[in-house]
């Protein structure tokens, strides 16, 4: 057993750290820079970005759409999850095969397929990005918050805390709403922030079908205005930061891991 | 209980609905002529210019990627969780990579713009303060070395998150073994370590490389299009500048599915070999 970090180790994880904090120390130090002349140091940048209502408008779209997704993913795979590991347990490896079918889809093959296939379908469907966004990213969050929930009903006993549950009286409703799910909040909730991160990022569906969400507004910015759009792709790393850091606080001593999302 | 299958209702309805139908359609539009039809015309264009080279820049950018960010990925990977190094780096190290896998897309290839750029910090600093302006030697960001440099962002961590539970498998008990036995640090990782982590490293770079191959949003972003990909070529025909054959589209798409698919199909048995040591 070494006592001392061993020199390649050092090496190795300075390149690693220069690698992965330059991009960010650079975006940092060009949003600084004035809008008009270029010259360091102003936060003029993080002013503009902040009082541009469409930031405002856009982030708001994605917001919803992140939570809209959290709660139909959660509804529907909580009770599906659950049911497959109590009743169906020889099925697993049937639900596990669905998650691996949207890394076989990925966005750009979905939404091709998508737009083709709900063409001429209604207006508050196709249209909106409450409606068809929501539809395909519940299919992107599918494999996060199945593998999530997945590991979290195996950590617990659900035979015994349904039948406990049930020679007490309970229904399937409520053994399910007061049992069950206070006993996978941990999994659920990161399996809900890792979605919120993908969603608050998602780019290729949203640009393809045209909705303007907040990265759609990132990349009109990015083209149009150099300095602030530094300063916003802070502000989105900071969003994706908080959900991670949210996440490993929340299940700090529970062995979880996740995998990265939509690119 | 017979019965038990019907709670799977309405989980196997919604993936009906939104990912088999239409993943269905696509497959079914890549076979059909502009008259409906079954034709293996769209499928053959796959094999001529554009998509040919958008097909071959794809893979050799997943290809690159995969195999330099699994190698960074595994080395950093190891230096974190080996002997010696304090602990508290292994935990920062699994919440940074869990940031960096997640953060893609937009908002990363502007903070590559912002250092890599022909106007980014780094570029200028290298031109103001050593001499070298990188673009006057033939160093471009948006072109395919860029990408691949923006794309090891997410690739790396990535690999760092897969490969760490494999590391934790390899027991002390093995090294001291094999130390014990006189055998040297290299003839222990090319006798022992190596065999043993073969699988789990395969199967992440499988991993590396779909998810290199599926990206799109990093890659317009950088280079709007200029550089020609499968996904960003897809994402041209749908945006519709060109009233060209919709069939095409479909076709290009499936393509990329088969390439996946093929990855899976390897993937799978890899993995279930990788879990034999863990324990």
């Amino acid at each position: 057993m070494r006592r001392w970090i061993a020199p390649s180790a050092v090496v190795w994880l300075l390149i690693g750290a220069a690698y992965f904090l330059i991009p960010l120390v650079a975006t940092l130090l060009f949003s600084l820079k004035g809008n008009q002349t270029g010259e360091c140091c102003t936060l003029g940048n993080y002013g503009e970005i902040l009082h541009d209502p469409q930031f405002w408008k856009n982030i708001k779209i994605s917001f919803i759409l992140a939570l809209e997704t959290i709660v139909i993913s959660l509804v529907l795979l909580v009770p599906t999850v659950y049911w497959v590991n109590l009743k169906l347990p020889r099925l697993r490896p049937v639900i596990g095969f669905f998650a691996l079918v949207p890394f076989v889809v990925p966005p750009i093959i979905l939404v091709v397929g998508l737009l083709d296939f709900y063409q001429g379908s209604p207006r508050w469907f196709y249209a909106e990005p409450y409606g068809f966004l929501v539809a395909a990213y519940v299919i992107l969050a599918f494999p996060y918050i199945y593998f999530a929930l997945d590991a979290g009903f195996r950590a617990i006993d659900i035979h015994t805390l349904t039948e406990a549950s049930q020679s007490l009286g309970a229904g399937w409703p409520t053994t399910l709403a007061r049992v069950i799910v206070p006993n996978i909040k941990g999994a659920a909730l990161a399996g809900a922030l890792l979605t919120l991160a993908i969603v608050m990022g998602e780019y290729t569906i949203a640009s393809l079908a045209s909705f303007d969400t907040f990265p759609v507004y990132i990349q009109y910015v990015n083209q149009t205005k150099a300095y602030p759009a530094a300063a916003l792709t802070l502000l989105s790393f900071g969003i994706t930061w908080a959900a991670m850091v949210a996440i490993v606080f929340g299940l700090r001593g529970r062995g979880q891991a996740q995998v990265g999302g939509a690119h | 209980m017979p019965l038990a299958w019907i709670g799977l209702l309405p989980f196997l309805l919604y993936a009906l609905l939104f990912l088999l139908l239409p993943a269905g359609q696509v497959l079914v539009g890549a076979f059909q002529g502009l008259e409906g039809g079954f034709t293996l015309d769209n499928i053959r264009e796959l094999f001529n210019e554009p998509y040919r080279t958008a097909f071959k820049n794809s893979i050799e950018v997943s290809l690159v990627t995969a195999l330099v960010g699994g190698l960074l990925g595994f080395l950093i990977a190891y230096s974190a969780i080996r002997d010696g190094t304090p602990r508290w780096l292994r935990g920062t190290l699994t919440t940074f990579s869990g940031v960096a896998a997640n953060f893609a897309g937009i908002p990363l290839a502007f903070a590559f713009i912002a250092t890599l750029g022909t106007i980014g910090i780094v570029t200028q600093f290298m031109t103001d303060q050593l001499g070298i302006n990188p673009y006057d030697h033939g160093f471009s960001l948006f072109s395919k070395t860029g990408v691949e440099l923006t794309y090891l962002y997410f690739q790396i961590p990535l690999m760092i998150l897969v490969i760490s539970p494999a590391i934790d498998g390899l027991r002390r008990e093995w090294r001291e073994a094999a130390a014990s036995l006189g055998a040297s640090a290299w003839q222990f990782w090319w006798h022992v370590g190596i065999p043993i982590l073969m699988p789990s490293l395969l199967g992440a770079m499988i991993l590396l490389f779909g998810n290199s191959f599926a990206a799109y949003a990093t890659a317009y972003g950088l280079t709007g299009g200029g550089v020609s990909l499968v996904p960003i070529t897809i994402g041209y025909l749908l945006s519709g500048d060109v009233l060209d054959n919709p069939h095409l589209g479909q076709a290009l798409a499936v393509g990329m599915f088969v390439v996946l698919a093929v990855m899976v199909l390897v993937y799978l048995p890899l993995q279930r070999r990788a879990s034999r040591w863990a324990r």
